[in-house]
């Protein structure tokens, strides 16, 4: 039977000691999972480690934790996966990141994660009394949903926000996701108002900076980023929600900019973001106001190099760029926006006979298309 | 001191269903579980919900079918009851927001599932059970204001008072080690089976039979606790289940020879013929040497087209993949039967009451019984929603004819030395996670998908050897915050009850129906066993045993086939 170490973050809070490291020895197959690992250190060796688990499945939630630095399920990794991706061979598990630290490998996950969740009004708010049967929704329009249906709350995507570490108000990835589950679903009667709310909350929906690491982190493909994202296009595109924060002229902004010229042009951005989406836009007052805001970030851009004069005022463009309004231009004639999704399947005869196992998660109608981004905030 | 009118233990589909009828019917509800509500085993339910609801479909087909499931051992009242008030609980789901697949038309869609004579089960893809949990749940924290959430507390034991009364339960903070007295007019028992009392399981780490252990000690009557489903898809080395929709969607069993051998066993259902019948033809097929080396028969689902498979079985293949290293809509993979649901439990009426007042029970802590001795596929979900609606709103409206039971204060003290005791106890017994493992694999040897009295007798003797050793068993953890360690030693306790009454159950049934098949009694003997072996505490001795009628109402016993 091949031997795998775990080093194990502990911690014990009543012993008033700090954080520290352990190893344990364990005996296991390789295809068998870090949460059995962890299993079995517990039952032989200290019964005394902490983590939260129960269905070994990668369906209740329960063990999510950092292995080898990185956020997911315990009982979703093999050992010998995780022993491959270590550094020195051993494997290290610590608890999540962004949430207080209970016991060990054990998080506060209702300080943060489940007080976020309930931010987002988590229910459906249907308009008047339901039918006397179901009610009639296109079939595609629940496959849809049931993609941020299939979050299990582990909290993964949460752990390694980069926008909640640096604003921990962020309402984050996970509670996000469970947003779009009530304004893509076509029983809730209140979309305009969940998207007014979202977008207008300074942590809202344009908080998030694109990292993907909440798609990466997810062990069950709900990709949350893209719901974030799908919940800006529906926001901005289908109800016309011009925030407060402006989150949504900036990425128009950021649109044209990279239409026009292929290459973001930082000096053009902001101005444009809230002086409106032109090249006057940096003679309104907003954008007057906002650059007085910004002179001493501008300084410190100078003075560490960050940027030059020059770079500055000169247009950014690439060189073929105007090849780039083709792209927008097949993408925006399009009669429906094409969304990518987990239980949308394109028909047998067209799926390549060499596709990937990764691949699988993403594929679909839009696997033509280049993968969803939205312009960055 | 929590005091409420309605004390729900336990936070899957059964106990949330009832928390939110008896809120509904204006009881103040605490609902208690030992882990967040959405890690509830209900999670793992992923095929579907039955339910007669297609216009050209009848409840009574439903209920026949169950009735057959059953092997006849099923109360016909009780299962009259549930498939007639199918129908309008899934509608009840779906208004409050589950996302079950519809058809072209925007209706709700089905597909088949075994055991059933029309396509009656309703989806979320493979993820209907932790679908419908999380909506649920969004019920649950829309109604915080009637339902107060005691998430990651843990029973320790129920109260009772001098009249027999049950008034509530002590809990365990699990963040803090703190010790509460839960006051409660009426006490509803939703927290689950008990299938870690068998190793491999498809059944999660939490389900450890608390429920039905706290409920026997106090004097609840258990009922048709032999009957223990074997799923006939699961993964060989950790239990992993694969879900009956694989079969449901088409997808078919090979013994290692390429026989579809389930034409032997049920020439019309073939693969959706009940899961005991499914399981004893893969594990006949196995022990006669013409299942693979792993001990296991082949799941095709490359029979299913591969766009289908994607989006509805979705959760399959990610575990396919994940656990078994194997690209299902590419490949057959390796499965076997495995210890997956308990259709016995404590005896209920379709109240939810026990015999001791004020005690109740809902889902598979229970047994009304609707399953008998087999459940169908698809019906775990509805039992769970309706008898836990149905507890709920019974509980709540007795609570509003009576006074608030007086305190039992004392409890805590004797409770708090009883942990005390545990966590000190000396290094010289064994482990507790060593005990548990002897016990899963000896129960999954000798009391599983064929069993005899040898064997049985053999089960008993190392239940009652265990039962003494767990009295020295020791732990590590010396701590209160989050010391599962000791929480597990309480556990190893009821999971142990919980075996010598399936041991118990199964050594008294000397024929074989449903998922009891005695290989010394090969035979279904209505005349001397159309009846429920019910067991009740007596001291430390074996359980008592006595019988009660099964409830016919239309449906005679025949003849199974499928």
């Amino acid at each position: 039977m091949p031997e795998y170490t775990l080093r194990i973050r502990r911690y014990q809070p009543e012993s008033g000691e700090a954080a520290y490291w352990e190893e344990f020895g364990i005996e296991l197959d390789g295809h068998r999972s870090v949460l059995d690992g962890i299993l079995q250190a517990k039952d032989r060796q200290d019964g005394s480690i902490g983590i939260r688990c129960s269905c070994r499945a990668a369906i209740c939630g329960s063990c999510g934790v950092r292995i080898n630095g990185k956020p997911g399920l315990a009982c979703h990794q093999h050992l010998q996966e995780a022993e491959s991706s270590a550094r020195d061979g051993v494997i290290t598990v610590e608890p999540m990141g962004n949430m207080p630290v209970v016991k060990d490998l054990i998080t506060d996950m209702d300080a943060v994660h489940w007080k976020k969740i309930r931010r987002v009004t988590p229910w459906l708010l249907p308009e008047g009394e339901p039918p006397e049967r179901e009610y009639i929704v296109p079939k595609e329009s629940m496959v849809d949903v049931t993609q941020s249906m299939a979050c299990i709350q582990c909290g993964a995507c949460v752990s390694d926000c980069l926008s909640m570490e640096v604003d921990p108000l962020f309402i984050g990835p996970a509670a996000l996701a469970k947003a779009y589950r009530f304004v893509g679903d076509p029983r809730d009667g209140q979309q305009y108002e969940r998207l007014k709310d979202l977008a207008e909350d300074p942590h809202g929906i344009y908080d998030c900076t694109h990292c993907f690491n909440c798609i990466e982190a997810c062990p069950k493909g709900v990709a949350p980023m893209s719901q974030i994202m799908r919940l800006r296009r529906i926001a901005g595109a289908d109800h016309g929600i011009v925030d407060r924060n402006n989150g949504h002229r900036h990425e128009q902004a950021f649109v044209t900019l990279v239409k026009t010229g292929g290459l973001l042009h930082e000096a053009e951005l902001l101005p444009r973001s809230y002086g409106g989406d032109s090249w006057f836009g940096k003679f309104h007052p907003k954008a007057g106001a906002e650059l007085l805001d910004s002179l001493p970030v501008i300084a410190k851009m100078l003075q560490r190099r960050k940027a030059t004069p020059k770079a500055i005022l000169s247009a950014h463009k690439i060189t073929d760029h105007r090849k780039l309004p083709r792209i927008f231009d097949t993408i925006e004639d399009r009669d429906k926006r094409v969304e990518l999704n987990l239980y949308i399947t394109q028909p047998d005869d067209e799926v390549p006979e060499t596709q990937e196992e990764g691949e699988t998660e993403s594929h679909g109608e839009a696997a033509s298309t280049p993968p969803e981004r939205s312009p960055n905030s | 001191m929590p005091s409420h009118d309605v004390l729900i233990i336990g936070a899957g589909l059964a106990g949330q269903r009832a928390a939110l009828e008896a809120a509904r019917s204006g009881a103040t509800v605490a609902i208690l579980s030992k882990v967040h509500p959405v890690r509830s085993h209900s999670n793992a339910a992923a095929g579907g919900i039955n339910a007669a609801l297609n216009p050209d479909d009848s409840w009574e087909s439903h209920a026949f079918d169950t009735v057959k499931g059953s092997d006849y051992l099923g109360d016909q009242d009780a299962i009259e009851i549930m498939c007639r008030e199918a129908p309008g609980e899934v509608l009840q789901l779906e208004h409050w927001g589950v996302t079950f697949h519809r058809n072209d038309e925007g209706k709700l869609g089905t597909r088949a599932f075994g055991g059933a004579s029309a396509a009656r089960t309703y989806y979320v893809a493979d993820i209907t059970g932790q679908a419908l949990l999380h909506v649920l749940y969004e019920q649950l924290m829309r109604h915080h204001e009637q339902v107060d959430r005691y998430e990651e507390w843990f029973v320790t034991s129920l109260l009772q008072d001098d009249d027999g009364r049950c008034t509530g339960a002590v809990a365990r903070s699990i963040k803090d080690g703190r010790l509460e007295v839960f006051n409660a007019k009426s006490t509803i028992l939703a927290s689950g089976g008990a299938g870690q009392c068998f190793k491999p399981t498809t059944n999660a780490l939490i389900c450890t039979g608390d429920g039905i252990a706290q409920a026997y000690r106090l004097g609840a009557k258990l009922m048709d606790m032999e009957m223990i489903q074997y799923h006939p898809t699961t993964l060989a080395g950790n239990g992993i289940l694969i879900t009956e929709g694989a079969r449901g969607e088409g997808a078919h069993l090979y013994n290692a020879e390429g026989e579809r051998f389930m034409e032997k066993y049920a020439p019309n259902k073939m693969e959706l013929a009940s899961r005991d019948v499914v399981s004893r033809a893969e594990q006949t097929e196995i022990n006669e040497g013409r299942g693979f080396d792993d001990g296991t028969v082949a799941l095709d689902i490359t029979k299913v087209p591969r766009n289908r498979t994607l989006e509805a079985l979705r959760e399959i293949v990610n575990i396919g993949r994940d656990f078994a290293g194997v690209d299902i809509t590419r490949e057959p993979i390796h499965i076997k039967p495995g210890c997956h649901y308990i259709m016995g439990g404590v005896k209920t009426d379709t109240n939810g009451e026990t015999n001791i007042p004020g005690l109740y029970a809902a889902g598979e802590v229970a047994c009304v019984s609707v399953h008998g001795g087999n459940r169908l596929g698809a019906n775990s979900l509805l039992d769970t929603l309706i008898f836990g609606k149905r507890s709920g709103a019974h509980a709540a409206g007795v609570a509003n004819s009576m006074a608030m039971p007086a305190v039992a204060h004392s409890r805590v003290d004797l409770e708090q030395r009883w942990i005390d005791s545990i966590i000190a106890r000396e290094r010289s017994g064994r482990r507790v996670s060593e005990i548990k493992d002897e016990l899963g694999t000896m129960m999954n040897s000798k009391v599983a998908v064929f069993r005899d009295e040898e064997g049985l007798q053999e089960a008993k003797e190392i239940v009652g050897r265990l039962k003494g050793e767990q009295d020295a068993a020791y732990i590590d953890d010396r701590g209160t915050v989050f010391n599962q360690d000791v929480l597990g030693a309480i556990e190893l306790g009821y999971m142990l009850d919980c075996a010598e009454c399936i041991v118990t159950g199964a050594i008294e049934r000397k024929e074989s129906r449903g998922a009891q098949f005695r290989t010394d009694f090969p035979k279904r003997n209505d005349d001397d066993w159309l009846k429920h072996i019910d067991l009740s505490v007596n001291g430390s001795d074996a359980p008592k045993i006595s019988y009660s009628p099964v409830t016919i109402t239309q449906w005679e016993p025949m003849e199974r086939t499928y």
